[in-house]
């Protein structure tokens, strides 16, 4: 295929470049929700009343369509990448919260017991013993929170080319090149399978504890 | 002038209420579109997901084929299938199949391989066979998971659905997909209103099937 990798020049990036930017698109706004997402859990875990609100408003957000939310901020933010970026964080939050909190709550509590039994403080218990068990349910929401997140980048291109490899889809069609749109779905697939092995490759140098040969979800 | 103010001005035209281009006849349009590629999912998703909980094996196969459905990007391979095969439903179907398929299959399986061993031991000691045991002992005791897979499936597609417009079709997405390119911003939050609205009734109408078809056994222990 001639010109597969001639990226037409109103993109100003070359695929590589293109590629960058995906991720970058794709993965602060993970990371953003991680961020956010660790003490709205632990609040999930202290306080029980306070996970059923968290829940429904979450369900809810989730339920917000990402071109809609795209289009609803454009008010706000106008037609740049924080436009695609804020709502692809508050997915991935919306995704990062109820792991988190299973993880966390699955720590037995003769496990806890322990801990506190040997002296360590709440904080330290959390970053020790709670964080590092809660790692497996962690990692299983960041994967399908980086891999959705992937794929919907595209849809930025609808809003002022802000979609980064999404962009080439457009001009597969102003231009006439449907190799373009082949490029763009095959690099954005083989994107969201690198990033999700590469987190299961994590999770695996996380728990050395963890039986090398398990069911993955 | 606000979100709101747009949202009003939007729904208070009369002229948006009738017609193919009218409020009721493109929300049917969507409604349309979104059951049958949930219908597909299903057809797909559910068995296949049923079988491999019922035999407790093929876990690890079916996570690689979620991952890879789950990677592929709706958007891109709405706009790929539409250069390749042209105007018509098939390429509006194959992201929105391909998006819904990996909820449905692995809560499905999932739901039945995580179901209690006993009840079903006790189901074959009974005589019941391998079919009556998945249906009739394994399904509702399942129930409640494999409706979340759905829930999670269906409200995707609602919400995706949307996209079918910027391959000229109808449905939600062509208020937003138009008002973007007229820059009529009425337009647009009136359409990303509406898809927020019929996204949250999806909710809602899987709350209330959970609510009737759920056991009351099964929806004690939950």
């Amino acid at each position: 295929m001639t010109g597969f990798f001639d990226i037409p020049s109103d993109l100003q990036h070359s695929w590589l470049g293109l590629v960058g930017l995906h991720l970058r698109e794709a993965l602060l706004p993970v990371l953003a929700g991680l961020v956010l997402s660790l003490p709205v859990a632990q609040l999930c875990v202290r306080f029980r009343w306070f996970y059923a609100p968290v829940f429904g408003v979450t369900t809810v957000l989730y339920a917000v369509p990402s071109l809609a939310f795209f289009v609803l901020l454009i008010d706000y933010t106008g037609m740049t990448e924080s436009t695609v970026m804020i709502p692809l964080a508050v997915y991935s939050l919306v995704v990062l919260v109820p792991a988190i909190v299973d993880g966390v709550r699955s720590v037995p509590p003769e496990t806890l017991a322990a801990a506190t039994a040997m002296g360590l403080g709440p904080v330290r218990r959390y970053l020790q013993v709670q964080l590092p068990i809660a790692v497996p349910a962690i990692i299983a929401g960041l994967r399908v929170a980086a891999v959705s997140s992937i794929s919907l980048v595209s849809i930025g291109m609808l809003i002022g080319n802000q979609g980064a490899l999404g962009n080439l889809l457009n001009d597969a069609q102003i231009y006439h090149r449907p190799e373009l749109a082949v490029n763009s779905v095959v690099t954005t697939a083989a994107l969201g399978i690198l990033v999700d092995a590469l987190l299961v490759l994590v999770r695996t140098l996380l728990t050395p504890w963890m039986p090398r040969k398990g069911a993955s979800r | 002038m606000t979100v709101i103010d747009f949202a009003r001005a939007f729904f208070g035209d009369s002229a948006h209420w009738h017609g193919e281009d009218g409020i009721p006849h493109r929300v049917v349009q969507h409604l349309l579109y979104s059951a049958e590629a949930l219908a597909i999912a299903a057809a797909i998703g559910l068995p296949v997901g049923l079988l491999t909980g019922h035999h407790r094996r093929g876990g690890n196969t079916l996570a690689l084929v979620a991952t890879a459905a789950r990677a592929l990007p709706t958007f891109g391979l709405l706009v790929l299938m539409f250069t390749w095969l042209g105007f018509g439903l098939v390429p509006v179907m194959i992201p929105l199949v391909a998006l819904a398929v990996p909820p449905v299959l692995v809560t499905a399986y999932e739901a039945v391989r995580s179901v209690d061993p006993p009840p079903v031991d006790a189901a074959r000691g009974m005589g019941m066979s391998e079919t009556r045991i998945l249906l009739q002992v394994e399904l509702p005791v399942a129930l409640p998971l494999v409706l979340s897979g759905l829930r999670t499936a269906a409200v995707q597609v609602v919400s995706t659905a949307t996209i079918a417009a910027y391959v000229s079709f109808g449905g939600l997405g062509r208020y937003i997909i138009d008002g973007l390119a007229q820059k009529d911003y009425e337009k647009v939050v009136g359409g990303a209103t509406l898809v927020v609205g019929l996204a949250l009734a999806t909710l809602a109408v899987f709350w209330a099937v959970a609510r009737i078809a759920v056991s009351p056994g099964v929806r004690r222990s939950h």
